[in-house]
């Protein structure tokens, strides 16, 4: 097979890894606010379940997920597509890191904006929202773009549960072609631009958000 | 079939074929992390290399490694490595993968603690005439071990973790076995369960070892002999 072919074939399979990564990411960052706030400010039942999906979910593999829920779910009566399965279990794993996420950086804003927000008379919900969470965002975002990092890697998995993505395609080629050599160096190529881009986007992102937030003392 | 309900009569039949494989997992792992900490070593101490080329070359190796998955790492080593005479067993090829792989990131571990040695130390041990290995051995490593082992230990509980993937390249591991026994006996539930919960237990188990690990290593250091 020739060189452009073999490129042609696997920036198919990217696109399919990208579609992955673009649904996933912003089920995992739900997950990370609802159940990093929950272990935050909820009374004891909620908090307990949170602690349960986030000590589950990091405890385990997130290969074990993704068979659980492509697999297992079947027998309870849902039948679930690959795609969704590899979308729900990617977002559920990477969610339960991003909890602690959420909550360290809304641990590190000083305690006396709390205080300062209390003085002022706002409300529970003021406080959380326009006084806090606009400051812990920006704390957010640089562990949120290695999170965000670690997904892109995490799809390769889905290869596993026959979704024709990068790591799939590069596999049925090599398995056809024999030209190991070359499929599997253009592979590691692709994943490292699709994780430097994405380092890249957040990186600006995290500049445009720390606007106006006084960050780097007065110029 | 019956697949709607937990049936303790299968789980305890595949129970020991399920541990057995455990014992793949966690030699993988151990083995692992020998050559990871190996790698970090080298890859943290080139990074501090007098020649600039050296130093960039290994910065980008340690990004790249990062970044891509260990998925297709794992694949490249299997599959390409034959082509340059190199065959490795799975279990060998899972090895190379899983120390290459998490070696990049305890570089950045061991490079931060190496860094986080006073200057005042360095310029005791060069006043002391000290050779570069004697203030390494002697004087930067006995302090600087002890407040890397949490992250460390995190590492290697990420690593093994990741083991799983090892079944991808035929590894009979605690994952394929389970996968193995469900698709025989058309029941995914019990054998998947199981190998969650063992993992879970595992790594709660090794949490706890490291925090102790940690508490007893002495603060002051210790020497190498």
């Amino acid at each position: 097979m020739e060189f452009g072919e073999i490129v042609s074939v696997l920036l198919q399979g990217a696109v399919v890894t990208i579609k992955i990564v673009a649904m996933a990411l912003p089920l995992a960052a739900v997950m990370a606010f609802i159940f990093g706030l929950i272990r935050l400010y909820s009374p004891a039942p909620f908090k307990q379940i949170a602690i349960f999906y986030i000590e589950f979910f990091r405890g385990t593999s997130a290969l074990i997920q993704l068979y659980w829920i492509y697999f297992v779910l079947p027998f309870f009566g849902i039948t679930i597509d690959a795609m969704t399965a590899a979308v729900v279990a990617l977002g559920l794993n990477i969610g339960a890191y991003g909890t602690e996420v959420v909550r360290g950086a809304v641990q590190s804003v000083p305690k006396g904006q709390y205080e300062a927000s209390i003085a002022l008379n706002f409300t529970a919900r003021q406080r959380v929202w326009r006084i806090i969470l606009p400051q812990a965002l920006v704390n957010m975002i640089p562990p949120f773009g290695n999170l965000a990092i670690e997904l892109v890697k995490a799809t390769s998995l889905v290869s596993l549960i026959t979704i024709g993505d990068l790591t799939f395609k590069a596999k049925s080629l090599a398995d056809t072609t024999l030209q190991v050599g070359e499929i599997f160096g253009v592979v590691l190529l692709l994943y490292f631009i699709m994780s430097q881009a994405l380092a890249l986007l957040f990186k600006l992102l995290e500049k445009r958000l720390s606007k106006g937030l006084g960050r780097g003392g007065i110029n | 079939m019956n697949g709607f309900s937990w049936d303790w009569a299968f789980a305890w039949e595949v129970l020991p074929m399920i541990l057995s494989a455990a014992k793949v997992t966690l030699l993988a792992t151990l083995l692992g992390s020998i050559f990871a900490i190996f790698m970090g070593l080298v890859f943290a101490l080139l990074r501090r290399s007098p020649s600039r080329i050296l130093r960039n070359s290994i910065y980008w190796l340690v990004e790249f490694i990062r970044s891509t998955p260990l998925l297709v790492q794992i694949f490249f080593l299997y599959y390409v490595m034959p082509e340059f005479g190199i065959s490795m067993s799975p279990l060998m090829t899972g090895v190379f993968a899983l120390g290459l792989h998490y070696g990049a990131y305890l570089s950045e571990v061991f490079r931060s603690g190496i860094d986080g040695i006073e200057k005042g130390q360095w310029e005791a041990a060069r006043a002391l005439n000290l050779t570069t290995i004697d203030t390494y051995k002697d004087i930067v490593l006995p302090q600087a071990i002890r407040p890397m082992i949490p992250a460390t230990g995190n590492y290697i509980i990420a690593m093994f973790k990741e083991t799983p993937q090892l079944s991808a390249i035929t590894l009979l591991e605690m994952l394929q076995v389970a996968k193995i026994i469900g698709s025989e006996n058309f029941r995914y539930l019990e054998p998947f369960t199981l190998v969650g919960i063992l993992y879970l237990v595992f790594s709660i188990v090794a949490a706890f070892g490291i925090h102790q690990v940690e508490k007893r290593f002495p603060k002051e250091g210790f020497t190498l002999k």
